[in-house]
């Protein structure tokens, strides 16, 4: 098989792509958190998230955030066209600083989710959710 | 205003005080995402509820801001703490700017 030159260079333009485009969506999601934490450090544990391992439809994944004495949670999915999912904030009268809720998934990816805690510092947690069926129209 | 929009919301009639009682709430609409497009090409503009607030007796409980990640029917379970008898109010607030409330009084019990 014999490429020309264009059509070498076109390969190689979309290889390029392809190597970007998934750092480009990550880089989006950090920019998200560092916007939620104002670019404080965050901490690996100390939230709760519970997500199915297998979701079956994208477009119902049952979830579970949580995070003792948490002002506020914000969760993410990284492999969504549109990363943010939902804010929580917790108030003077929540009993129980946790939630759940039923999201979208466009796809198998990582659910992620930043909590802001009692002393002001910030945890995360992820978990990685296998989507059969896509969860946004398309 | 979306069609059909209803919310509801289960709380219990009765709590002992300082209890911590569970929450679900409910609500039928649509959530369109803005990313789908019709049978045309067109896409659908986006038309979801951004915000869902829950008081008890003007103290606030959980305050949530959805994005279009959120599935149709935003379904929400949480706690909420009972120091006194009085009424719970839930707010849901629509991007086209319609308000849907609902309020579920407690009894002490």
């Amino acid at each position: 098989m014999d490429f020309t030159r264009r059509e070498t260079l076109a390969l190689g333009a979309g290889a390029a792509l392809m190597t970007v485009l998934p750092f480009r969506a990550n880089a989006a999601v950090d920019d998200l958190i560092a916007e939620f934490t104002g670019g404080a450090a965050v901490a690996d544990g100390g939230v709760d998230l519970t997500a199915p391992e297998i979701a079956e439809n994208g477009n119902t994944v049952p979830i579970t955030v949580g995070a003792e004495g948490a002002t506020a949670i914000m969760v993410l999915a990284a492999g969504n066209p549109t990363p943010p999912v939902a804010t929580f904030k917790f108030g003077p009268m929540a009993g129980a600083q946790s939630a759940s809720t039923r999201i979208r998934l466009a796809g198998t990816q990582d659910v992620v989710a930043v909590a802001q805690l009692a002393d002001g510092s910030f945890a995360r947690a992820s978990k990685t959710v296998k989507v059969t069926i896509g969860g946004c129209g398309g | 205003m979306a069609d059909g929009v209803k919310p509801r919301v289960k709380v219990p009639k009765k709590a002992a005080a300082g209890d911590v009682v569970t929450i679900k709430t409910l609500i039928s609409h649509p959530m369109e995402s803005g990313q789908r497009k019709d049978s045309s090409g067109n896409v659908i503009p986006r038309s979801i509820i951004n915000r869902f607030v829950v008081d008890y007796n003007g103290q606030n409980v959980i305050d949530v801001d959805l994005a279009p990640a959120i599935s149709t029917n935003p379904y929400f379970e949480f706690d909420a703490m009972i120091p006194e008898a009085g009424e719970m109010t839930f707010t849901w607030y629509d991007d086209d700017g319609s308000v849907y409330e609902e309020a579920k009084s407690i009894a002490i019990g």
